[in-house]
């Protein structure tokens, strides 16, 4: 350790440093640099991570749905508001549940995309 | 049914058609707009043109045919039909937008950076398009058999005459005015006559339409293996939505890759508005129509049922909005079908000497011509089912190029190729076996009339091992073209050269 009373003056080489060239994640990517293929991955790997996500929201309720009433008959047979079970959910209620995950994706894909917009053009 | 109010609906639509069109040919100069209405079209416009362009025949008549005829388990082809647009919008639909091309064979071309896939795909997409529009020239003839008794090719050659002047005189430009409109007439000529069929039904005390029997439970239809079949339905549907010629060419009219995401999520709303209506009217078919499942007419229910339940004038000027609303559906589809067959006849078929307006004009007859022959001399297979065919190649084929081309670096050409001929091949061979020899026992019969649950991986397996064995063929700019794909527009960078 140094002598913590002895105090230096600290000086700026402005005058005389060369000008730092700013590299922003666009000219990255453009140059196709390793780090130009960082932000390109990383893009996609959020976008197919969050596309599969939706996609198993979708595939096991809904796709599921089948094999749920092969394997308990008795539960097609169950009655909401008067209808078949099977009838009110792919008649009805599916439609709704369908329009919120694309909502959602929607939403997350944008803000994926803002993140990436905003990295990328950062200095 | 009096012939008189049927006609003069089908008479009317067929004018409103034309004066739709006729208000968008004057904003029609460019061959862009031919093509892709010049990449201009805004999302709430857009998801009607899309909503109206994709009700087809087998969405308007088919699947309440369907539920009357078979029961709860139709209820996957227009549960498929919608859970198709979410995985287009999750996997596809931006991606897409921001490839530039035109359609299917310009992406495959972009991506790849071969000729020889382009020509491979430029035929598959031809393909599926005649599958698909032969059952709406079909479908057609009966409905206008149904209402005015006319022989079965006199709705098919009124159908195929309209959407030929529309696209003729404006393209893409004025299908779009079209389609909007056709998909707000369709709503409505399946919602304001099924309140008043609900108001009968509740009248005659509510019965329900299951009455015992297997009909309103899952899973146990007529079919000899119904969970295979099920899932098979689900597979095409899902899958195969995005491999149609006709939804891939509407996302090429978005003005960007955020737009095209926005667009789809309103297509996801308006298609389940419509597709909560068919099935009622297979529900109440059960109790008022029970003899069209005998006579094999259940296609004809959404068009016989309000005259049947709905007395008099009354029922009568019912049944007229629903064909209305039919034939809506049907020169919608066609329409949309026909621009993207004729783009691609015209610009892979025709060769470099004729280019532009004039060579798609041309080409847009080839494409209604012969869909329409095979429909003359073809016997029906049932208009969903055959539409439901088209789904299963498409899946099979369409499909695995663009996920794999949009998510998956190490796609090549020779790959891409491979898993398009072995998909393509193996579903067709199943989907004519159907078409010619119709139902078989057994297994074998399951596997050839649904082929798409074991022909979509097979596809699938290919593409991915043959790109694999052929890693040395990778194309030259893989990375800036998913630079291109995936980027959003506001950033500035190199996105290579712009297709076409």
């Amino acid at each position: 350790m140094t002598d913590p009373s002895r105090r230096v003056r600290v000086t700026s080489p402005r005058t005389t440093a060369t000008r730092q060239r700013r590299v922003t994640g666009t000219s990255e990517i453009d140059a196709q640099t390793d780090l130009g293929e960082v932000y390109m991955s990383s893009l996609l790997r959020s976008q197919l991570r969050l596309s599969l996500l939706v996609l198993a929201a979708l595939g096991v309720p809904v796709a599921g749905l089948p094999l749920l009433f092969t394997v308990l008959p008795g539960l097609a047979a169950v009655h909401v508001l008067g209808m078949p079970l099977p009838w009110v959910l792919l008649a009805f209620v599916v439609y709704p549940f369908l329009l919120l995950l694309g909502w959602l994706y929607v939403r997350a894909a944008e803000r994926n995309e803002r993140d990436f917009t905003e990295v990328v053009e950062r200095s | 049914m009096s012939p008189t109010y049927g006609v003069v609906a089908v008479l009317l639509v067929v004018v409103a058609t034309l004066s739709v069109g006729a208000y968008g040919w004057r904003f029609s100069r460019t061959t862009s707009d031919f093509f892709v209405a010049s990449r201009s079209v805004r999302p709430a416009l857009n998801a009607s043109a899309i909503g109206g362009e994709y009700l087809s025949a087998a969405s308007f008549l088919g699947v309440a045919g369907l539920v009357l005829a078979f029961g709860t388990d139709m209820l996957w082809y227009p549960v498929g039909w919608t859970a198709g647009y979410l995985v287009l919008l999750v996997l596809v639909a931006a991606p897409l937008r921001r490839s530039g091309a035109y359609t299917l064979p310009d992406f495959a071309e972009a991506r790849l950076e071969s000729r020889s896939v382009r020509g491979i795909s430029s035929v598959l997409v031809v393909a599926v398009g005649w599958l698909y529009l032969m059952p709406q020239f079909q479908g057609a003839g009966l409905s206008l058999g149904t209402v005015a008794g006319t022989p079965p090719w006199v709705g098919g050659l009124l159908v195929g005459a309209v959407v030929l002047v529309n696209v003729f005189f404006g393209g893409m430009r004025s299908i779009t005015f079209v389609q909007a409109f056709q998909y707000w007439l369709k709503l409505t000529a399946l919602l304001v006559p099924v309140m008043f069929l609900l108001l009968v039904w509740v009248g005659d005390g509510a019965a329900s339409p299951a009455g015992g029997g297997s009909w309103a439970t899952s899973v146990v239809s007529a079919e000899v293996h119904p969970l295979y079949t099920t899932y098979s339905i689900i597979v095409a549907t899902f899958l195969g939505t995005m491999g149609l010629p006709h939804v891939v060419v509407r996302f090429y009219t978005n003005p960007d890759g955020r737009t095209a995401r926005r667009t789809t999520l309103v297509v996801l709303a308006l298609l389940g508005l419509f597709y909560v209506l068919p099935p009622v009217y297979g529900a109440l078919g059960r109790l008022y129509a029970p003899d069209l499942v005998a006579s094999g007419a259940t296609d004809t229910v959404v068009l016989e049922l309000p005259a049947r339940m709905v007395g008099g004038i009354g029922g009568e000027l019912l049944s007229a909005l629903t064909a209305a609303g039919a034939f809506a559906a049907f020169l919608s589809t066609s329409s949309g079908l026909t621009i993207a067959v004729a783009g691609v006849i015209s610009q892979d078929v025709m060769g470099r000497r004729f280019r532009g307006v004039r060579a798609f004009q041309a080409a847009a007859v080839v494409a209604v011509v012969v869909p329409l022959v095979l429909a003359v001399s073809a016997e029906g297979v049932g208009v969903a089912r055959a539409v439901g065919l088209a789904f299963a190649v498409a899946a099979s084929t369409f499909c695995p190029l663009l996920v794999l081309g949009i998510w998956w670096r190490r796609l090549t050409d020779v790959g891409a190729i491979a898993g398009m001929l072995v998909g393509g091949g193996l579903s067709g061979a199943a989907v004519l076996l159907t078409l010619v020899d119709g139902a078989r026992p057994g297994w074998p019969g399951a596997l050839i009339s649904q082929p798409a649950a074991w022909t979509v991986p097979v596809a699938f397996a290919t593409m991915i091992v043959v790109s694999l064995l052929t890693q040395s063929r990778l194309p030259a700019h893989v990375s800036r073209t998913m630079v291109r794909l995936h980027t959003p527009e506001a950033v500035a960078l190199d996105r290579g050269p712009q297709p076409l």
